[in-house]
């Protein structure tokens, strides 16, 4: 095999699919950030829930994870808004400082309902291995990268429309942009919250079901994606969904292909070490620019 | 006779461990009750401090860095000034944004701490851990030995208290209450606000290294579970928002009332077998969770809440 496709297969690939993860777990946290001014912890959690969701619909109907993949998203976004009303609307007129640690304990509290539940063993949808595609004798690529990497670009094209064709995606931008023109101009706050809370925590569930599809189900999966996503959307500036988008696939490629042996035969970064890049870009980032590559907003 | 040795045991070990939360609830009270500073990667400066005192004070094994011996003050004052010194750098760069991006940054240091604890096994012996970390008085006979440690944790926990409570009624605990409550005010008194906030940050932090060292060398084992957020990041911010965030004393009832409502539930988990008995004890996490937010939302002020100065209404 040549180097080209060693690369393209065992670097760029892998991290376009860790970059399309991280980018639709980072639209959902700086438009939270964004519209309703604050960090949200349980993000990644609301990634596990969504998982392990679609692991129960794969279970029971043996179907394919894509098909699960709506129904998760539903209950994700449904579960998202009742959370919503019951822990985070309290303190709507409160500093939103609090609404910093609500949601911590709320990212616990999903962690802790998702084992008692589930169970703590590690799971996965499918049963044996999948032989990848082959295209032109050597470029492999599974079957479910195909599926991640596509549903990613459908789901970005649907947040796209969005926000900029129908009337709350609009009002959402607004809110993020200047929310006190977006309050005098008479923008329903309440509707803009609750479209952000189902429109971010479905797109969390789309991909927390990409990396249990693509590795394995962990009750700790979404926990440890906090940090790349959170760098994600401070890459591509807070508030700024296509940032965001931008950001997440910065960071999943600057993953992956921190690995390949750029100089030499050894690995440029030791592939134990990858995660560590998300917090690398991230500091240089605060140290920078924390506005972000897009401008977002700095708080 | 055996039965009350074995209660005696375990009311030893409570207090113990209440007692070490208890330095470690001054100092995330320090940093979050006192100067408004959003600390969520306590597990890490916590596996720093438990990592560096059981590198500091192991005999030499071979299987990780060590072999210094040195006696466990130094590795406590190690502990301390290698937590310090890392706080102080993420305080370099966050302490003038928002407390969520330092909150994000400090969650960034407990992931990276996970990395190098994995990684690193020639320094910390992977995921075996430093085990054979000394305790100070385990030669002296029967109960004793935990009750000495007890009383010394105890002590600590007073000292600690008497200087926090010093420095609060100090000119500085003042400048940090203006800070926390209203910034520009502060600024504009002249007062150097980041300068103020790093040190609340880096004496928050050196005692939750503190904390992490105590706890290593009451369990005499330290492994890479020291970073799970649950234990220690969780539990503690529990504590703080329970007993009542901004006063040493609600801080001290509150790591006493959670830790011992914790290990109380624990008994009762306990006693289920099979499947169950893995999945029941995140049941109490839930409920721990569940008392945050009620707390959060009805008693925001704590058990014991912080006393204001006179002429002074609440603030959120």
């Amino acid at each position: 095999m040549g180097d080209l496709l060693i690369f393209v297969n065992f670097y760029l690939l892998p991290g376009l699919v860790l970059g399309s993860i991280y980018a639709l777990g980072a639209i959902g946290v700086s438009l939270v950030f964004g519209i309703l001014r604050f960090a949200h912890f349980a993000h990644g959690d609301m990634m596990t829930l969504g998982a392990y969701l679609a692991l129960t619909v794969v279970a029971v109907t043996g179907a394919n994870p894509m098909l699960a993949l709506p129904l998760a998203m539903i209950g994700t976004a449904i579960i998202a808004l009742g959370i919503d009303r019951w822990f985070y609307k309290p303190f709507h007129d409160k500093s939103t400082i609090v609404l910093v640690i609500a949601s911590f304990g709320i990212a616990l509290m999903l962690r802790s309902l998702i084992r008692v539940i589930w169970g703590v063993e590690i799971e996965s949808y499918s049963v044996g291995i999948s032989r990848p595609l082959v295209f032109f004798d050597s470029l492999r690529i599974a079957e479910r990268h195909i599926w991640i990497i596509g549903s990613t670009v459908v789901l970005m094209l649907i947040v796209h429309w969005l926000l900029t064709r129908t009337r709350t995606g609009k009002a959402m931008r607004a809110v993020s942009d200047s929310p006190e023109l977006a309050r005098l101009t008479g923008i329903p706050t309440e509707r803009v919250i609750k479209a952000t809370w189902m429109l971010g925590a479905a797109l969390a569930a789309a991909a927390g079901v990409f990396v249990g599809w693509d590795t394995q189900l962990q009750t700790t999966m979404g926990w440890n994606l906090l940090l790349p996503i959170f760098a994600s959307a401070i890459l591509g500036g807070i508030g700024r969904p296509y940032g965001a988008m931008a950001g997440g696939m910065v960071i999943g490629l600057a993953e992956e292909l921190s690995t390949y042996p750029w100089i030499g035969t050894e690995p440029l970064l030791s592939p134990g070490y990858k995660t560590g890049i998300a917090f690398a870009i991230m500091v240089v980032m605060l140290i920078w620019r924390p506005a972000g590559l897009l401008r977002g907003r700095v708080y | 006779m055996d039965q009350f040795i074995g209660i005696l045991n375990y009311l030893i070990f409570l207090i113990t461990m209440a007692g070490i939360y208890g330095v470690m609830a001054l100092g995330l009270n320090l940093q979050w009750g006192l100067t408004g500073l959003f600390n969520i990667g306590v597990a890490g400066f916590f596996a720093i401090g438990a990592y560096v005192s059981a590198i500091m004070t192991t005999a030499e094994t071979g299987k990780h860095l060590g072999g210094y011996g040195m006696p466990f003050a130094l590795g406590l004052v190690a502990a301390m000034i290698a937590s310090g010194i890392i706080a102080w750098g993420i305080g370099r760069i966050c302490i003038r944004l928002r407390s969520d991006y330092l909150a994000i940054a400090t969650i960034g240091i407990a992931e990276i701490l996970r990395l190098i604890l994995k990684n690193e096994g020639w320094a910390t012996n992977g995921a075996r851990g430093i085990s054979n970390i000394p305790r100070p008085f385990e030669t002296l006979p029967g109960s004793l030995a935990p009750l000495s440690y007890m009383i010394l944790v105890l002590a600590l926990v007073a000292v600690l208290y008497w200087f926090l409570e010093r420095g609060q009624k100090a000119p500085w605990g003042r400048v940090m209450r203006a800070i926390r409550d209203n910034e520009p005010a502060a600024r504009a008194a002249g007062k150097n606000v980041e300068r103020f906030r790093i040190e609340a940050f880096i004496i928050g932090s050196a005692l939750m290294g503190l904390g992490g060292a105590l706890t290593a060398h009451f369990i005499k084992f330290v492994g890479p579970e020291a970073t799970d957020p649950l234990m220690t990041t969780f539990l503690l911010w529990v504590m703080l928002i329970v007993g009542g965030s901004g006063n040493n004393v609600g801080a001290l009832v509150g790591a006493g009332v959670i830790w011992t409502a914790w290990s109380a539930t624990e008994l009762i988990t306990a006693r289920f077998t099979g499947d169950w008995a893995v999945r029941v004890p995140f049941l109490r996490l839930f409920l721990i969770g569940l008392i945050l937010q009620i707390v959060l939302q009805k008693f925001s002020r704590g058990i014991v809440p912080e006393k204001l100065p006179e002429g002074r209404s609440e603030v959120d």
